[in-house]
């Protein structure tokens, strides 16, 4: 396992007092917490933050964790056998295989609400999970089967913290959005003695497409217009998440107008679809041909069309 | 071949009680209510003192519960923070909205 400092993630001495952890925790919690943060890198920082304090805030915990001696940030390292006698709840067989360097620490909740790793005390309720997931907007229209490969922290009979690599499968319907929240229960970590298993939550998130962009269950899509198929309407086929469609431009379209294709959307689990919103752009070729400019000069010369009059109506 | 897991949407159509969201927050019964009486999680239906949700609220209830445990916030600060983080999801959602309408380029 590796070493963390944790003094050092809350930018403390190692001999500060206890008054001043909870001051150093709560100013970074205040900065970093991912509920509140929009810090880089905040989630991560905060579960740094939060480790050290959940340790460092007990004085019994804070014992164990200053007795396995200052190391560099990140080292290798396993506790000798007299600190896993000492502060290991007696229990000289102790593995540290399988466990996380925070995990150490997090023991002594189970010891305490066991009675010791040997007492038959109150179970425990398994750990909630969050696990952020990212879907394409093609699996949100059909549905699909998420396979995600956890390690959870778990208790066995003798109250021993193992990380037990899980993998769970999940079926998500169609019709997810950007930000929906799915619950599995009992999916997260295990309960102990008889407490209740834990649940998974799942935050879904949308990966971007190349030609969709999804709000809610409405999606948009740029419709490039030649100028002539603006002007004077057009029939062009659009392509939808469920196969190309037909779509009747109306004469005169100017960029920026929506044109709505009811129920393309992404489906909803129950009422209707959203729709898929074609947003006209009128572009024009880059390079034009001889005959091409003739005509557009022709056209200039011939048309009243004056588009920016309005400013003339504004002065 | 293993069987995919129940899968429950946290939306408007799922309905939990009260002593769910007790249990999926980890707050209290009478801190639920606290937060439900001062409206800074929304009740769906209340027939005398039974109260239902919107699944919708397991994430405000359960991000309740993360700032009274990590940042040590009193049922006041909590429903302040509440209300505060829902305007901004109201106003992240209008961006996405808005960024939804603009040409790719």
């Amino acid at each position: 396992m590796k070493y963390s400092d944790y003094y050092a993630a809350l930018g403390v001495e190692r001999g500060a007092s206890q008054d001043e952890i909870k001051k150093a925790y709560r100013r970074l919690a205040q900065k970093y917490h991912p509920d509140v943060s929009k810090e880089p890198e905040a989630e991560s920082r905060f579960k740094e933050v939060a480790e050290a304090y959940q340790t460092l805030k007990d004085p019994e915990k804070r014992a164990a964790y200053d007795a396995l001696g200052q190391r560099p940030q990140g080292e290798e390292f396993r506790p000798p056998p007299e600190w896993a006698r000492e502060h290991g709840g007696g229990d000289a067989q102790f593995s540290f295989e399988d466990v996380d360097f925070s995990d150490l620490f997090s023991r002594f909740g189970a010891r305490r609400g066991a009675g010791g790793f040997a007492g038959a005390g109150a179970g425990m309720p398994g750990q909630d999970f969050e696990v952020p997931v990212q879907i394409s907007i093609e699996d949100a229209f059909r549905g699909t089967t998420l396979e995600l490969q956890l390690s959870m922290p778990e208790y066995d009979e003798q109250g021993r913290l193992r990380r037990v690599p899980h993998t769970i499968k999940a079926r998500v319907a169609p019709g997810a959005v950007d930000g929906q929240r799915l619950r599995l229960p009992g999916k997260g970590g295990k309960g102990f003695r008889g407490g209740r298993d834990g649940d998974l939550y799942l935050d879904i998130s949308l990966q971007p497409h190349r030609l969709y962009r999804a709000t809610g269950h409405d999606l948009y899509v740029d419709l490039p217009l030649a100028p002539w198929e603006a002007a004077l309407g057009a029939a062009v086929e659009v392509p939808t998440l469920a196969g190309a469609v037909n779509l009747k431009v109306p004469a005169g379209t100017s960029s920026g107008r929506k044109l709505r294709l009811a129920g393309r959307g992404l489906p909803r689990p129950k009422g209707a679809a959203g729709d898929l919103i074609a947003v006209a752009q009128v572009v024009v070729p880059e390079n034009l041909s001889p005959r091409e400019r003739e005509l557009y000069e022709s056209l200039g010369k011939e048309s009243a069309f004056a588009a920016r009059r309005h400013f003339a109506e504004g002065a | 071949m293993s069987i995919p897991s129940e899968v429950l949407w946290l939306d408007e159509h799922q309905v939990v009680s009260l002593e769910e969201l007790t249990e999926c927050s980890g707050l209290s019964r009478a801190e639920l209510l606290e937060l439900v009486h001062g409206g800074a999680i929304p009740v769906r239906e209340t027939s005398g003192t039974t109260y239902t949700f919107s699944a919708r609220v397991v994430q405000v209830a359960r991000t309740a519960g993360r700032l009274r445990d990590e940042l040590e916030l009193d049922m006041v600060g909590l429903a302040v923070a509440l209300r505060l983080l829902e305007r901004v999801r109201g106003l992240e959602d209008e961006i996405s909205r808005l960024r939804a309408l603009l040409p790719r380029s």
